[in-house]
């Protein structure tokens, strides 16, 4: 429905009339409570996916996949309706919802089977879809179960008391999940928000995360800037990478860096810039003419084109990605090694080329400083894993020579002596928030005359506004919103010795200040309303706010040792442990 | 009865029957898991149930084949029509009696009647198994014709 108000599916829940409504996650879950108030009575609807160890999923049947949602009145009196209608391949599909009584609402499509189930009566409507109407008391509740089957039997799980169990086993599950953290910092909230969103975006068959679960969600609001993120961008590898080891979900890490490894080895040393989850390389791309598109931004894409692209920064990020797997006490194969050997020389081989760069740019290649970047990254890693003995037989002198060339090549012609920066492409004159990640990768320091100069010219030409920054200077005439994760890259900056620690802080509260009410980030921000504009929820953008964090926190610790060996004495252990993140050896 | 014959028949017909009806799946054709149905008999556990109901069906298979292997020993002929013959009426029997009856027989199937319930959450196939889809029939006839066919091909009368 966020697509096409009439031809999209949707599934509401809600009082006839509302006068309030507040959501929130059930704390470290991703249990979504709204609470609907209204002139007669408060009613709280609980949406969850069930969730379960393996020991619970062993010992009982489970669905496919089932999307719960409880709805209780918590006082007075509500008049709750509901309507329900799927439309499957886009609006495309014709499917009937078929009523088998007990068995609850079926839809059939193809190989796949929904099942509807609830407490109330669900009417099948003659234009399609179903609908109940409830009134309900202070006390009274209802449930209502949509289960996914692609094998049959298909497992129909009973409402009432079984739905009790699994609320109870869901939020244990999650909250034993993100008690995983060893990140005790004092933005542990929003890192751990992020972290449960990513979670969502993640396929955990693979490990691949998505970009975000959705298509087409505009950029700019009755525009042509919508794409298809329901994809796995390898531009993401390195900073994912470096937010889950951060954070200490190393399961979800090496799984997400052994995907990254698969995904890659079917097409090396080429790298496709995305993959689905499966790992497979598909950038067909085609627009859906009979969806209206949110708020009239058409078109509606499916597939994305990027994933033809020629695009260098890759081969940094995969480097880059495989070295914080390393980094936390993995070996690596002698199959890996001779596949980061091959990006080595293909990196060596190709560096110099045009390319599309980080943003995608549809048209002819340029050479853009970031990418450059990211072949120094990857040549840089290799040489160090070669001289942590982590990866052997590397042509250590060409790589060397090759990444002192791009070295070299970025700091005669990426800086821009006119400009004070560096600039977004080679010889160029405008800027490009990327450039803030130079010290992140090792690049060069935050304090640096030629970091600090460059960071002072971005934050003068791309902040818009506190906590805000465009990624390049085209946004401003695309009339795009300013991207989340540039915000988050200026904290970054700033707590690595860009600037002072209360410079840091604050640039991250104000960046968190753009969170919607449940905490959560698109792709970008509308300067002007706040807004969130593009595909929702972002991982990019969470990816960033936890490296964010966690280099404010890795700079409190460097504080804190200063001070203490300078002139205070050490702090107490309990104190500190609500700063510091912990290490893991 | 030639035992070795029954054996070796037996089990390749068993080994055609399961990869029609996996391919049948595989293919859209029907949401059938034999292997899940069968396996759910005796545990809850979705991965234990397929390897569990892989073994029983292997077992069936063979145990059926000897009705067929009998069957052409009471006709004192085994031919590939006959033994097809004698896997549509075979087919015919599991949608129209079996498949409809097994909600009384599996421990952990629902009821059309009283629905779901904490123990019975399985969906029931209902008449000719068409609720795991409308092709459901198709493969299975298609399968069990194959199946008798192949024993009344290769089977060797004593």
């Amino acid at each position: 429905v966020l697509l096409d108000r009439e031809l999209g599916g949707s599934w509401s829940i809600s009082p006839t009339a509302t006068r309030r409504i507040e959501r929130r996650y059930i704390d470290r879950t991703n249990v979504l409570t709204t609470q609907f108030h209204t002139a007669t009575g408060v009613a709280l609807l609980t949406d969850f996916m069930p969730a379960a160890s393996e020991k619970e999923k062993r010992a009982r049947i489970w669905p496919e996949h089932e999307l719960v949602r409880r709805v209780k009145c918590e006082e007075g009196e509500v008049d709750l309706q509901s309507y329900f209608n799927s439309r499957p391949d886009y609006g495309r599909a014709r499917t009937a919802l078929c009523d088998r009584g007990k068995l609850g609402l079926r839809i059939e499509l193809g190989p796949v089977l929904l099942t509807l189930q609830s407490d109330v009566g669900m009417v099948i409507l003659p234009q399609g879809g179903a609908s109940a109407t409830v009134k309900l008391s202070a006390g009274e509740s209802i449930d209502f179960s949509l289960s996914y089957s692609t094998e049959g039997p298909a497992v129909l799980p009973p409402l009432g008391e079984l739905i009790s169990d699994k609320l109870a086993l869901t939020v244990d599950w999650w909250q034993r999940w993100a008690d995983q953290t060893t990140y005790k910092g004092e933005f542990q909230d929003q890192a751990v928000r992020s972290a449960l969103a990513l979670k969502l975006m993640s396929y955990a068959p693979s490990g691949a995360v998505v970009a975000a679960p959705t298509t087409s969600l505009p950029e700019r609001l009755g525009g042509d800037l919508n794409w298809d993120y329901r994809y796995c961008w390898l531009r993401d590898a390195a900073l994912t990478a470096r937010a889950l080891f951060g954070l200490g979900f190393d399961d979800e890490a090496c799984a997400f860096v052994s995907w990254t490894l698969h995904a890659t080895r079917l097409t090396r040393p080429k790298l496709q810039v995305l993959y689905d989850v499966y790992g497979r390389s598909r950038g067909q791309e085609t627009e859906l003419s009979h969806f209206r598109g949110y708020a009239d931004s058409r078109p509606v894409r499916v597939g994305n084109h990027a994933g033809v692209q020629f695009q260098l920064d890759v081969y940094g990020e995969v480097v880059e990605a495989v070295a914080h797997f390393v980094r936390s006490g993995r070996e690596l194969d002698r199959e890996t090694q001779r596949m980061l050997r091959h990006f080595g020389e293909y990196v060596c081989s190709n560096w110099h080329k045009p390319e599309s760069g980080i943003w995608e740019s549809r048209g002819p290649g340029q050479h853009y400083t970031h990418s450059r970047l990211m072949c120094w990254v990857a040549l840089d890693r290799l040489i160090e894993l070669h001289r942590q003995g982590r990866i052997h037989r590397i042509p250590v002198e060409r790589f060397l020579q090759s990444r002192d060339q791009i070295r070299a090549d970025i700091e005669a012609r990426g800086w821009n002596a006119d400009l004070h920066s560096y600039t977004q492409v080679l010889g160029g004159n405008t800027l490009d928030a990327s450039v803030l990640l130079m010290p992140a990768h090792g690049y060069n320091d935050a304090s640096s005359e030629r970091m600090q100069l460059a960071h002072a010219r971005i934050r003068e030409r791309l902040s818009p506004a506190p906590g805000l920054l465009y990624r390049k200077e085209q946004s401003l005439t695309m009339r795009e919103g300013a991207f989340g994760i540039c915000g988050f890259w200026d904290v970054d900056f700033l707590a690595r010795g860009g600037g002072t620690l209360e410079h840091s802080r604050r640039a991250f509260t104000q960046a968190i200040a753009y969170a919607n009410d449940l905490g959560l980030f698109a792709e970008e921000i509308d300067p002007e309303s706040g807004e969130a504009l593009g595909n929702f929820p972002q991982a990019f953008t969470h990816v960033e706010l936890i490296n964010a964090a966690l280099s404010l926190a890795e700079r409190e610790e460097r504080e804190w040792s200063n001070h203490s060996h300078a002139q205070w004495p050490r702090a107490p252990e309990r104190e500190r442990e609500h700063i510091l993140p912990e290490r893991r050896v | 009865m030639n035992w070795g014959s029954w054996l070796l028949w037996g089990f390749v017909s068993t080994v055609v029957l399961t990869l029609i009806i996996a391919g049948s799946q595989g293919l859209g054709m029907t949401r059938m898991s034999m292997s899940y149905l069968l396996g759910t008999i005796f545990t809850p556990n979705r991965d234990r149930a397929k390897l569990i109901g892989i073994l029983v069906h292997f077992v069936n298979g063979w145990l059926f084949s000897l009705i067929y292997v009998a069957a052409f020993h009471v006709w004192e002929m085994a031919t590939w029509w006959l033994g097809a013959l004698t896997g549509l009426v075979h087919a015919l029997f599991v949608l129209t009696v079996a498949m409809p009856a097994l909600p009384s027989m599996h421990p952990r199937m629902a009821n059309e009647q009283y629905g779901p319930t904490v123990v019975r959450q399985l969906e029931p196939p209902g008449f000719m198994a068409l609720h795991y889809g409308i092709q459901t029939p198709v493969s299975v006839v298609i399968a069990h014709l194959v199946f008798g066919a192949i024993l009344g091909a290769f089977y060797s009368l004593p």
